[in-house]
């Protein structure tokens, strides 16, 4: 602890306000909306809120949300596993140029991430005559949700493992491959346990990104009730036909989500750091 | 088990690491590759591990080419300078790893694998270490441990690339005694590298002195002392003494004294001649031979005494004597030094004149 | 870090360093594959749309007054909520790191609810807290401010999805900071504010640049936070990306993506920006 910056009770007026505008501007900025998620939704009660979350349409939202995020997350984390190993354990020109591509959807907004997707699909698009005649619907079906989804979320869980690989070297790795491991051994018993917090970790973000994606989804999805509507697009749906309660009671799930990533985050966070602790005993 | 390298060369860039080295180790054999940093020593390990292809050049094991195999395929146990044990397996299971790893038909049964791991533990002199997880122990046992997980898959070679480079010296010292100790109970063949003479000489059977890619000389420790090949091994294998001298006839004659020289024999012409310390004389007589010096300073503690001494021509020189008789000796004396045999470098003719020459020390007199 | 060999120079020639580790083809091969598939494929379409109908389409779909207004106001409030972040973020930063409170850690991982939450929740949400029957809209409403449906409504939807950027990325080097370099300072005779503006501005200073750049790109391009309390008014209150939403409506692929680009160009502008003024304060740090 030598150097890092000790915490101090806050008992002189200058800290005290300081301590009082941070606060606020965080209960303003960040607590105010959570807290009306859940007192809408709950604002006539239990019963309209169950109503409104079992009802069909939200009933299959919530499957589509469900199965995109199924999809999105191993594909991601599979990229993010390649990405990193190639990265970290071998030296070649170029390494500066893929990490900047990995990172550009991350300075990209929403919209066009699912612009680029119509683009190439949509029917004034690059394939998008020849899907047509093939019958294929990409775009204003699932394909085209999973697509935006996926463009969205490609840097997180990449950008947990990068870094991490990048630390911890090739070493063991050598050191497996003149034990007689082969590739898939040595990634499957030396690699992936050293990165397994970070890539839960990833996992969760990019999950709870996922699930909560919307604006490349809703230039992707065609909006068809009950079909190609993802959670947060039926809240818009519902919000804009005026039925508050039932908007926030799908809203209060994604923010009830939200909560769980950002616990299970925490905990993740804590068991980590225990393991290190543990580990360095010596 | 015989090893043949023969030929190899590797180059880095423009940077040749490798340049024509040929070796050959026998059944059994523990040899250490000594030299400087950049002598090739590493990078040689590494073409016999695997890690790298030579550029020309072939090895061989028992008559086999060695280089057709892949680093997974040689059977051959390495010990990393910074272990590179896995972070997140047992002790137990690191040293299991190579056993573990084996496809099924090849892989001991699991109580087979439990025997060899607790023979090893006890092998490398770390028993009841076995749950425990590399961070938890010393760098001394980590090394033990990186030596008990190479030798599991009964390896046909053993590398060791300065596996005591990063512990602190009596750790070292008593580990260097241990690796003598499991390489003589398991009989296999080892190659260890190290830029430290004394461990190279205190361990090998035969020492493999490499310098800028090529070797220098290669013989057992006794035979590098005695019969040094060249200038180069002999200032490596030790402290020099410097002294400008002629050659003529296998003899190198200096101002006031001769001795026989160990190379140049047969060449004629003006050099630097090495010599040890320990080969030095001092004479307090009044008449006699030898070079004319001042006794600058007597340094050191115990039973052997370092003489600093220095000529007329400003050249350092430094005589080892034992206690008792450099007990006489002190600041300011003129006195006499002769030297035994000495090493002729007439590479560094020209050189030699400069370099050798220290900036002068005022010399007290003895008050 | 590498234990064998030094590595003295690899061969000019060569792409890669070769390596016994096993698994480069596949896993390169896989990451080029997936990277193009996913990311320079659909570049190129955004980048070769919006000549469809040849440069001077280009422009024009970028300079109609509609569009402009729009990314002005886009790129307006995000520099605006930005910088106000960059002020009560780091009081956030600093409060968490170096003040001890009841519900402390409650606060900290309140932070980083808007990295979690979807868009959409925020915006109906901030919507409706700063609508007219909102707590903090029917109390503006009184003073008579409106902030839903009005452009302040963007920045103050912006605010929201800005702060984390900032509280995280100066977190850590607050944190780091040695306490040693104050107390020398104050020992030294330096007053409260001298200490914070010769120690730790210096340190501070890259963090809050990212921070502000982060939180900047974020909110140019935000959709789902700011599409409901946004006016959504042509030429007032419309954001950038609700333009492009309108014109794939209209099937205006081209004039969609010339926004595309637009706003995309525009970010990374900024990102550069702030790179190039973190390397020269770097440089004048070193100086």
């Amino acid at each position: 602890m030598i150097g890092e910056t000790a915490r101090r009770p806050v008992n002189r007026a200058g800290p005290l306000l300081i301590l009082i505008v941070a606060l606020a501007w965080l209960a303003l900025v960040i607590g105010a909306p959570m807290a009306t998620v859940f007192a809408e939704a709950f604002k006539k009660g239990a019963g309209v809120f169950l109503g409104a979350i079992s009802d069909p349409d939200a009933v299959a939202a919530i499957r589509l949300t469900l199965l995109v995020a199924a999809i999105v997350v191993p594909l991601n984390a599979a990229f993010g596993l390649a990405a990193a190993w190639s990265i970290a354990k071998f030296e070649f020109k170029g390494k500066a140029l893929l990490l900047t591509l990995i990172d550009l959807p991350l300075s990209m907004s929403p919209v066009v991430s699912g612009l680029v997707w119509v683009l190439l699909f949509g029917a004034r698009g690059w394939f998008g005559p020849m899907l047509d005649d093939g019958g294929v619907k990409v775009i204003f079906a699932v394909p085209g949700i999973v697509l935006g989804t996926v463009l969205v979320t490609v840097p997180l869980i990449a950008r947990e493992l990068i870094p991490l690989m990048a630390a911890q070297g090739a070493e063991e790795e050598l050191a497996a491959t003149t034990l007689g491991a082969g590739g898939w051994t040595t990634f499957r018993r030396v690699t992936l346990p050293n990165v397994r917090w970070a890539l839960l970790h990833g996992a969760l973000l990019c999950n709870a990104r996922a699930m909560g994606e919307f604006g490349a989804v809703s230039v992707l999805s065609g909006h068809i009730r009950g079909l190609t509507e993802t959670l947060p697009l039926h809240v818009e749906a519902v919000y804009n036909e005026y039925d508050f309660v039932g908007a926030f009671a799908c809203a209060s799930l994604l923010a009830g989500l939200a909560i769980v990533t950002l616990a299970a985050k925490t905990a993740l966070e804590r068991a980590d750091a225990a393991a290190a602790i543990k580990g360095s005993a010596a | 088990m015989t090893l043949t390298v023969d030929g190899v060369f590797k180059q880095f860039g423009r940077y040749p690491a490798l340049a024509g080295v040929s070796l050959e180790a026998r059944d059994g054999e523990f040899l250490t590759l000594l030299g400087p940093s950049g002598s090739g020593k590493t990078t040689l390990l590494r073409v016999l591990a695997g890690l790298d292809r030579p550029d020309r050049g072939r090895v061989y094991l028992d008559g086999a080419d060695f280089l057709e195999l892949s680093a997974r395929e040689r059977r051959v146990g390495l010990v990393f300078q910074q272990y590179a044990l896995f972070r997140h397996m047992t002790v137990a299971k690191n040293i299991s790893f190579g056993l573990d790893v084996r496809p099924a038909r090849a892989r001991p049964s699991r109580d087979e694998i439990q025997n060899r791991v607790t023979e090893l533990l006890a092998l490398a002199r770390i028993n009841g270490l076995g749950q425990r997880f590399p961070s938890q122990l010393s760098g001394g046992q980590r090394q033990r441990v990186a030596v008990a997980r190479a030798l599991a898959v009964e390896p046909r070679l053993l590398l060791l690339d300065e596996p005591f480079g990063a512990l602190d010296t009596k750790v070292r010292k008593e580990l260097r005694g241990e690796l003598r100790r499991i390489h003589d109970a398991t009989g296999v063949t080892t190659i260890l590298v190290t830029h430290d003479q004394e461990e190279a000489m205190e361990l090998a059977d035969r020492v493999v002195l490499m310098n800028r890619g090529r070797i220098e000389q290669i013989g057992t420790p006794r035979e590098l002392d005695d019969a040094p090949a060249s200038p180069f091994v002999f200032e490596f294998l030790g402290e020099c003494n410097r002294l400008p001298c002629e050659v003529v006839g296998g003899v190198a004659r200096f101002e006031g004294f001769a001795a026989p020289a160990l190379s140049g024999v047969g060449r004629v012409g003006r050099g630097v001649a090495l010599f040890r310390p320990s080969d030095t004389r001092l004479d307090a007589g009044p008449v006699g031979k030898g070079l004319p010096v001042c006794v600058v300073e007597v340094r050191g503690r115990g039973a052997v005494r370092a003489v600093q001494c220095q000529s007329v021509g400003g050249h350092r020189l430094t005589a080892e004597l034992p206690e008792h008789i450099a007990v006489h000796f002190e600041s300011g004396q003129r006195v006499r030094l002769t030297a035994g045999r000495v090493m002729v470098d007439l590479q560094q003719a020209a050189l030699g004149e400069a370099s050798a020459l220290a900036s002068p020390v005022a010399i007290r007199d003895s008050a | 870090m590498v234990a064998l060999a030094p590595r003295i120079a690899a061969p000019a020639a060569a792409w890669r360093e070769p390596s016994a580790v096993p698994g480069f083809h596949l896993a390169f091969g896989f990451t080029l594959f997936y990277i193009s598939l996913v990311i320079l494929l659909p570049l190129a379409a955004l980048a070769a749309r919006p000549w469809e109908h040849g440069p001077g389409g280009f422009v024009a779909a970028v300079t109609a007054p509609r569009t402009l207004a729009a990314l002005r106001l886009s790129f307006t409030a995000a520099a605006l909520a930005a910088l106000v972040n960059v002020a009560l973020g780091f009081a956030v930063a600093w409060v968490l790191t170096r003040y001890e409170f009841p519900f402390r850690r409650l606060a900290d991982a309140l932070v980083d609810l808007p990295f979690a939450l979807p868009t959409a929740v925020a915006g109906i949400a901030l919507a409706t807290l700063y609508g007219p029957h909102g707590w903090i809209g029917a109390a503006l409403a009184d003073a008579g401010i409106k902030v839903a449906y009005t452009p302040v409504g963007v920045f103050v939807a912006l605010l929201a999805v800005g702060l984390p950027f900032v509280v995280r990325s100066v977190q850590p080097v607050l944190q780091d900071l040695d306490v040693a370099w104050e107390e020398a300072a104050h020992t030294l005779g330096a007053n409260p504010l001298q200490i914070a503006w010769r120690i730790f501005a210096p340190a501070l200073t890259p963090a809050l640049l990212t921070g502000f750049a982060m939180a900047f790109a974020r909110g140019a391009g935000e959709y789902g936070s700011v599409i409901f309390i946004a006016g959504n008014m042509p030429g007032v209150s419309e954001i950038a990306p609700l333009v492009i939403v309108t014109k794939l409506e209209q099937y205006d692929y081209a004039g969609a993506a010339a926004v595309g680009v637009a706003m995309l160009v525009g970010s990374l502008l900024v990102l550069a920006g702030v790179n190039a003024a973190q390397v020269a304060f770097s440089r004048r740090g070193e100086r």
